[in-house]
This record gives structure tokens, C-alpha cells and sequence, in this order.
């Protein structure tokens, strides 16, 4: 199996830049598995992402990819499926990438409800750049800009796609590697803007600030506190406080933006005849 | 063939240079057959323990475990 996932790799790029037990590439090996089962072109599949740790990912895969500028994979992407709507289009994004600089396109391509499949690594800090806190900082989490533990509270990733109009969002963590994979096939069918929150562990910025252990550590970590959706509608508030819903979370219907617009340029077409 | 789980051959290959030595695979195999050697890289110890449950190849962080069930 994983012979399918190397032979989509640029072999001659790896060892990756990850840093031991980072949790990029088990998201990077589920995106690839997915890939396959879902039988796509690899000369119509293309990879887009933003400016972080888990945007390098782009560049490890051997289908068409662009790796962008930080917060605007997302516009980017939506040029592309704009110009060539045959094509399937995947968005990589760290949280930081997704919900702070490119917070705007984020809920703007939810909005629009335009086909593309984004996969957001959600490992809660700015990885790359040294361990700032993001939106999606937990409160009291370490970070270099809240050493004394961080006052704001963390966006839901999933509410806040769901309340801007995305039409699938799913959420697994990288020890549920095959739920993960699942979650982006059913996504990527999604013919509308869907997201998939990887929760994924950075051991170097978070892990170590907040001492949580190692890469190992924190994917148990990930074992013991994440819940199905199933398991959760049991649960109150109080029990779920710390726990991580996984799952598909929401499923909606509405037109999807590449589709009408075709549809605008067919009635335009017909009325110059 | 009703109720006998199948026979099957296992194959598990390791791209050793491509080990960071995270231990993760080591962590969750349910037959401990994966261990580090003595430079920290991932070894097959006890390949005839293997199961094919692919756990390993699931959650390596850096591709270097490929496990291939084939059913006879
Ligand atoms: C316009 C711009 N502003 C700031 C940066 C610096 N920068 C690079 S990556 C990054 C944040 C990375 O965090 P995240 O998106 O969560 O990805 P991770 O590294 O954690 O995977 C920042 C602020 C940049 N590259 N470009
Ligand atoms: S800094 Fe964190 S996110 Fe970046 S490679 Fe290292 S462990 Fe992964
Ligand atoms: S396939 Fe399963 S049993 Fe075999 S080495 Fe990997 S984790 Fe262990
Ligand atoms: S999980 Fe992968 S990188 Fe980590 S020790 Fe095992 S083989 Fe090496």
C-alpha cells in the first residue's frame, strides 16, 4: 500500500523537512491514499497550498502543485478550478495559514460553495516560523507571544466553516490516519467547498513549550481525547469541554460556484446566436 | 472458505534511510515486531510476529514502512 503513496512522492526530495515525530506527513501519506482510492488523474490533480511547515507538503507530491503565498492558497485555488473546472483541486493549509492571514478567503470560498477539497493541518501553533500562537491557540497553551499562557479563545475550524456555507466539513486527528483518509475521499466527492480539520501534532513549537512530550506522546494524546460524532451526541457540554469530536460533522446542499458560472456563460453564449 | 480467516503472506519493507527514529511504529505495533537499532532506525525484529495490520505504515511520519498483504 504504501509502495502507492511513495510512487506519488518526489522521491529524490525526501527525507522531508519535518522535524522526528511530526505529524505533517502521516496528514501527507492519508491525502495520497485518498488520492488513489479515489482513482483521480494525476495529470488532473492539483495541490495547492499556503507559507508553512505543512504547506511544504505540495512540494513532496508528484501531481501538478503550486505551493503559493502565505493566506492565499485558497485564492489561488480558485482561480485554477475557475479556468479548468475538470480538474480536482486539493488545498493544503496549516491553521495558522487558513484562519489568521487567510482567514478572509477562507470564509469566502466557503461562501461561495466553489468545489475544492481543503485538507487544514491543525497543529495550534505558527509552526514554521517558531511557535507564535494562532487562532487556534488553545487558552492557557505556551506560545513565544503568550508565555505566560494565551488569553484569547481558538476559533472552531468546523463551526466556523459550517456558519460560512461549506457544505462538507470533517474533522479526524493523525492517530485516526484511516478515518482521516475516509474523510477527505467523502470530501473531495462533496461537489461543493469542502474542509477537513487534520488534528496533527507539532512536537518542536507546541509540544515542547507545553510539555506534552514527543510526537508519539501527543498522537496518544490524540487517542485519548478524541470522540465520535456518535459518541459525542451522548456527552454534555461539561464531559466534551476537552475532548475532540471526530467524524463527519455537517452535510449541506447548495449551488456550487463553478457550475453556475458555466451556467451564466451557456445563457449569455445562447443569446448572441 | 466460511469462518477460517484466510492465509496470508505478509511483506513489510523498510526505506531505512528515510527513518527519523520517532518511535511511533515501534509504539503502536499491536505484535511487537518493529524495534530501533542501535543508531535509532527502524528495524524489522521479529518479521514472522507481522500481522499485516498496517498500522505502522498508517502512522510513520516518513513513508519508510510499506506492508503488502497478499491473500493466497
Ligand atoms: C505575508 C507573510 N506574513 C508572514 C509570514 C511568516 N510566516 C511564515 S509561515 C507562518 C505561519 C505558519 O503557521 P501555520 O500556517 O499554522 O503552519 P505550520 O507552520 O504550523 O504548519 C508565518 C506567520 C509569511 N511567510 N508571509
Ligand atoms: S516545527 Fe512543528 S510543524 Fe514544523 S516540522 Fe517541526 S514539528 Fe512539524
Ligand atoms: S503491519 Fe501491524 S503487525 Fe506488522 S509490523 Fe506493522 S504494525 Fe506491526
Ligand atoms: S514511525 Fe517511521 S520515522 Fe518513526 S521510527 Fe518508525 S519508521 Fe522511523
Amino acid at each position: 500500500m504504501l509502495n502507492q503513496v511513495v510512487s506519488s512522492l518526489r522521491q529524490e526530495r525526501l527525507p522531508h523537512i519535518w522535524c522526528p515525530g511530526c505529524g505533517n506527513g502521516i496528514v501527507l501519506s492519508a491525502l495520497v491514499k485518498a488520492i488513489h482510492e479515489l482513482g483521480c488523474d494525476p495529470d488532473k490533480t492539483v495541490v495547492v497550498s499556503g507559507i508553512g511547515c505543512s504547506s511544504r507538503a505540495a512540494g513532496y507530491l508528484d501531481f501538478n502543485t503550486l505551493h503559493t503565498t502565505h493566506g492565499r492558497a485558497l485564492a489561488f485555488a480558485t482561480g485554477i478550478k475557475l479556468a479548468r473546472p475538470e480538474l480536482t483541486v486539493f488545498v493544503l493549509m496549516g491553521d495558522g495559514d487558513a484562519t489568521a492571514i487567510g482567514g478572509n478567503h477562507f470564509i469566502h470560498a466557503a461562501r461561495r460553495n466553489i468545489d475544492l477539497t481543503a485538507v487544514i493541518f491543525n497543529n495550534s501553533i505558527y509552526g514554521m516560523t517558531g511557535g507564535q500562537y494562532s487562532p487556534l491557540t488553545p487558552v492557557q497553551k505556551r506560545t513565544t507571544t503568550a508565555p505566560y499562557g494565551h488569553l484569547e479563545r481558538a476559533f472552531d475550524i468546523a463551526e466556523l466553516a459550517r456558519g460560512a456555507g461549506a457544505t462538507y466539513v470533517a474533522r479526524a486527528t493523525t492517530y485516526h490516519a484511516g478515518l482521516l483518509k475516509n474523510l477527505i475521499v467523502a470530501g473531495a466527492r462533496n461537489k461543493g467547498f469542502s474542509v477537513i480539520e487534520a488534528i496533527t501534532a507539532c512536537p518542536t513549537a507546541y509540544g515542547r513549550r507545553n510539555k506534552l512530550g514527543n510526537g508519539l506522546q501527543m498522537l496518544l494524546w490524540q487517542r485519548d481525547h478524541a470522540v465520535t460524532v456518535k459518541q459525542a451526541a451522548k456527552m454534555s457540554p461539561e464531559e466534551l469541554r476537552d475532548k475532540i469530536v471526530i467524524g463527519e460533522l455537517y452535510r449541506a446542499e447548495a449551488p456550487e460556484f463553478t457550475a453556475t458560472y458555466e451556467e451564466l456563460v451557456a445563457r449569455l453564449a445562447q443569446k448572441e446566436k | 472458505m466460511a469462518g477460517a480467516a484466510a492465509p496470508k503472506v505478509v511483506r513489510l519493507e523498510v526505506q531505512r534511510n528515510w527513518c527519523k527514529g520517532c518511535g511511533i511504529c515501534v509504539a503502536l505495533c499491536p505484535k511487537e515486531v518493529l524495534k530501533l537499532d542501535e543508531f535509532g532506525k527502524v528495524t524489522v525484529a521479529e518479521p514472522a510476529a507481522c500481522i499485516g495490520c498496517g498500522r505502522c505504515e498508517d502512522h510513520c511520519p516518513d513513508f519508510v514502512i510499506s506492508v503488502e498483504v497478499e491473500e493466497k
